[in-house]
């Protein structure tokens, strides 16, 4: 795989993989005790469908190298579009004036990564004709339509990306990795007695687009964002207030994401911002929770084969029974903090620093069949699917929205709510988690997160759970 | 396709080019016309492209050290073509000359397959911005890595004195400049320069669980106009221990006054229903809507694309229409929707030059202090943070995770958090009883403090 990548991205430059050594001893320089070069090839396609057209079709690419010094908390860095000689040394020269005295660091002998692919390395672009990517969006609309005739728009998306990497450090790593992604979303505006709402459901993962097309996810995608928007149409006015709340399996994980996720990352626990900061050991979630970060799962969204340090993913354990067990780390808080990397390190491009990030962040399963979570409840919510979400990782203030709710009387699901944003603290909230469902899943493949203005995809999963009380921001009653 | 000309190609403007700019002033110009060529040579009926280039430097400092240093440089050119009513579209970082061959190749082929479209194509000619005053956005500086880490050291040294601060997440600064061409195969080209420098300090107060952080920012064209570093580090300090020891309010209905950096969402939750995207997508809650009166008389708002030194000043948009100063709710009463030429031949309307959207959106004010507004609101909540994406344009209903002060007779009593706001916009809209004079001039959307008469609150 190296010299493929290599033949891809150095050679049209005249570098050589031969020469990336002497790169790396360039930015290291006085002061500097680590240094690495990214180098990266991206192109992406994207194909879209409105009013029953599809009316717009375009590719982007994108090529360059990124030049990281790091001299103990400090970090110099600079980038370039061209990758030639010339280019990436005075990117060196540039990163590494983040200091200018002290001992030079040594680069290692640079020795491969070994690791298992979990992915293709085919280009998904170039999978499927022309003609089969419009076949599949039209399958779309035509399917969305069909399935209710109060569905007036539809819009539906297709895109595809093929990322090229390669990545040395001065700690002797030398890893490629070539990443597929594919996605398919549709969007549906439904109406009836002039009232309208609208739908939206999406899939991918990391496998060509003809898996997309052997999968049949048009039509899946389609028929669940109609879905979506009819109940949407039924809904009344969310309630306001603190109760029960019965989240979904799947997507509702996003949850985890939020209220866990992020604040378990290394940078914000090293240095002390974080609310689950210094907490290693304590119980910080009910002792029904185990919650993991797995970048190894085959063909997912949020998986990578090595993170783009050059570090091979791994499952990492969060949090086990409750009790707090690890961070989410890269190369450089790792080393800061003394604790192991865990394949988390992740930028968004070549153009950006990376910092630890999830992958696929999940609960494992309990006991309780699903059914049972929503009889426990007298009145409360049960929210199936969300919008975006955000946290506030200092203050474990965190919020997600539900697109899909339904309200929970008596032990039963009765009628649909509109959205309505939920919010708490994320360490007291984990621990009013009462029930775990034996229903755990992943999303479908969808997940962008983003940090410090840099979006990266992610997975999400979790099975149903209950937690016993959540602020719901509602208008009614 | 035609190449003719107009005549205002590579408008001068005031300011001596960086050397860097002076390469991308002869470069860019030169790429974006061989593009054209090439695309009109192997078939296009018609092009149209924007290619830009910036470059700059951003600085951290944290706990009194430099943490990052970070330069970025950057080019790209985006080209959409047409054959007949058929549209393709490529977007390249590479602009050697092979590069660019292949993305018109590329953009050729897609338009092959996509479907006929009636209403796609380049604005019209005859709106194609003719002359204009440089609107003066380049302020040029040498970039300097020891002055800023200075800077940033300073700035978060300011908001540091505090001992309830108890960490920091850092102080820094950018500078930056770039460019933007755009050019179609009616001949028109147009060139803006501009640059832009921030500031900002974010501070940690507390500890363990009871840890509030905050921040302050500054930004501007001109690096002469930025606020004192030691002003932004207090500022982002006075914010931060004023959210130490927070309570939950009791779930109810209250008036809502929007703190002035949060209020601009409102106005842009309006542009966002009044834009052509969404109207013709049928997406939005404001279709058919204008001519109505969705807010108070004492409302407009309001469009200076010509500003000087403006956040968002162009003479043309991105469609190369020259701009003009839209009213887009005039005393209350919706007046136009903010149109790009394609959403508005869908509509059977004409583009309001908002190609790439509003620029310089301004709010008209009550005319109210800070404190005014909140002796108006007398009892009831002061929203300073929202967090969260819960606003739905197709339906209005709109719903988020809030953070600020409980306000009794005018004045703010104790820190509130982890609460929730929710309304419908079309309420929202119209039940605004004051906008204040404070407004925050920082961002594109410029508004005061905007008080709500009334909204539906989840707390405890």
């Amino acid at each position: 795989m190296i010299e493929q990548v290599s033949r891809e991205l150095l050679l049209p430059g005249n570098v050589s993989l031969d020469q990336l050594d002497q790169f790396l001893t360039q930015a290291m320089g006085p002061g500097i005790d680590f240094a690495d070069l990214y180098f990266q090839q991206s192109m992406s396609e994207s194909w879209v469908l409105e009013e029953g057209l599809v009316k717009d079709a375009g590719y982007s690419a994108d090529r360059g190298v990124g030049v990281r010094s790091i001299s103990g908390e400090k970090t110099g860095f600079s980038y370039s579009g061209d990758i030639t000689a010339l280019a990436i040394s005075q990117a060196a020269q540039a990163a590494r004036s983040i200091v200018r005295q002290g001992q030079s660091g040594q680069v290692q002998a640079l020795a491969r990564v070994h690791f298992n692919p979990l992915y293709v390395a085919d280009n998904p672009i170039l999978a499927l004709s022309s003609e089969e990517k419009l076949a599949i969006l039209q399958q779309a609309d035509t399917i969305a339509r069909e399935v209710d005739s109060r569905v007036k728009e539809v819009t539906a998306s297709l895109s595809a990306s093929f990322e090229q990497v390669l990545i040395v450090a001065s700690d002797g790593t030398l890893a490629a990795d070539i990443r597929p992604l594919v996605r398919i979303n549709v969007s549906v505006i439904a109406e009836q007695n002039g009232r309208k709402e609208r739908g939206s459901a999406g899939a991918g993962g990391r496998y060509s687009l003809k898996t997309l097309l052997d999968k049949s996810l048009a039509e899946t995608v389609a028929k669940e964002a109609v879905r979506q928007a009819l109940v949407n149409l039924e809904a009344v006015d969310a309630p306001a207030g603190n109760m029960p709340v019965v989240l979904g399996s799947g997507w509702p994980g996003v949850l985890l994401h939020e209220a866990v996720g992020h604040g378990l990352e290394g940078d914000f626990n090293r240095k002390g911002s974080s609310a689950f900061s210094g907490r290693i050991g304590e119980q910080v979630a009910s002792s029904l929770c185990t919650i993991v970060d797995d970048g190894t799962l085959a063909d997912r969204r949020g998986s990578l084969s090595v993170d783009d340090e050059g570090t091979p993913t791994q499952n990492t354990t969060l949090i086990e029974n409750g009790r707090l067990v690890g961070y989410i780390q890269d190369k450089m808080n790792a080393r800061l903090m003394g604790h192991g990397v865990t394949g988390n390190g992740r930028r968004e491009s070549f153009a950006h620093l990376p910092m630890p990030r999830m992958t696929n962040t999940y609960m494992l399963p309990g006991e309780h069949p699903p059914e049972e979570l929503i009889a426990s409840v007298k009145k409360g919510i049960y929210a199936v699917n969300f919008g975006g979400g955000q946290v506030d990782i200092t203050s474990g203030k965190f919020v997600f929205s539900a697109s899909e709710a339904y309200l929970i009387e008596n032990g039963r699901v009765t009628a649909p709510i509109k959205g309505a944003t939920l919010i708490g603290n994320g360490p007291e909230t984990m621990q009013k988690i009462s029930m775990v469902g034996n229903d755990l899943r992943l999303d479908d493949g969808v997940g962008v997160c983003g940090k410090d203005g840099q979006s990266v995809p992610v997975g999400v999963g979790q099975p149903s759970l209950k937690i016993d009380e959540l602020t719901v921001g509602g208008t009614g009653e | 396709m035609s190449q003719r000309n107009i005549k205002n190609q590579n408008h001068e403007t005031d300011q001596a080019l960086s050397e860097q700019m002076q390469s991308w002033h002869q470069q860019l110009p030169e790429c974006a016309h061989k593009v054209l060529e090439l695309a009109s040579q192997k078939g296009a009926s018609s092009a149209e492209l924007s290619v830009s280039g910036s470059r700059g430097l951003s600085i951290n400092a944290r706990l009194a050290e430099v943490e990052t240093v970070e330069f970025n440089q950057d080019q790209s050119l985006s080209l959409t073509l047409y054959k007949g009513q058929r549209k393709g579209h490529v977007s390249v970082t590479d602009l050697t000359d092979k590069a660019l061959e292949q993305a018109v190749d590329m953009a050729l082929a897609f338009a092959e397959h996509t479907a006929e479209d009636s209403f796609a194509g380049l604005a019209d000619e005859s709106l194609m911005a003719q002359q204009w005053d440089d609107p003066q956005l380049y302020y040029p500086e040498p970039f300097d890595v020891d002055r800023l880490v200075e800077l940033s050291l300073i700035c978060e040294a300011a908001g540091r004195t505090d001992e309830r601060i108890t960490n920091s997440d850092g102080a820094g600064f950018y500078a930056g400049e770039s460019t933007t061409l755009y050019a179609n195969s009616h001949g028109f080209t147009g060139q803006l320069w501009g640059t832009s420098y921030s500031a900002s300090c974010v501070l940690i107060a507390g500890q363990g669980e009871l840890m509030q952080r905050d921040y302050w920012y500054d930004s501007n064209r001109q690096w002469a106009l930025l606020s004192d570093p030691e002003m932004i580090g207090k500022k982002a300090a006075e914010r931060t221990l004023s959210r130490l020891n927070p309570q939950k309010l009791s779930t109810g209905k209250m008036p809502v006054m929007f703190a002035a950096e949060v209020a601009s969402g409102l106005v842009g939750h309006l542009m966002g229903a009044i834009s052509g995207g969404s109207l013709y997508r049928n997406a939005s809650f404001l279709k058919d809507r204008q001519g109505e009166q969705l807010f108070p008389e004492f409302v407009s708002i309001y469009e200076q694309p010509h500003l000087i030194a403006g956040v968002a000043s162009a003479p043309f948009d991105q469609e190369g229409v020259a701009t003009r100063n839209n009213v887009f709710v005039e005393q209350g009463v919706l007046n136009q929707y903010m149109l790009s030429s394609y959403s508005a031949r869908k509509l059977g309307l004409d583009t309001s030059a908002n190609a790439g959207g509003a620029r310089n959106l301004r709010i008209t004010s009550t005319g109210e202090t800070y404190e005014q507004v909140l002796k108006k609101m007398g009892t009831g909540l002061l929203v300073t943070e929202l967090m969260g994406q819960g606003v739905n344009m197709v339906t209005g209903d709109y719903s988020r995770g809030a953070a600020g002060f409980w306000v009794e007779n005018g004045v703010i009593q104790y820190p509130v958090h982890e609460i929730t706001i929710a309304g419908n916009l079309n309420d929202m809209f119209r039940h605004i009883i004051a906008i204040g004079s404070d407004v925050d001039v920082r961002g594109n959307t410029q508004t005061g403090s905007i008080l709500i008469e009334e909204m539906a609150v989840a707390g405890a």
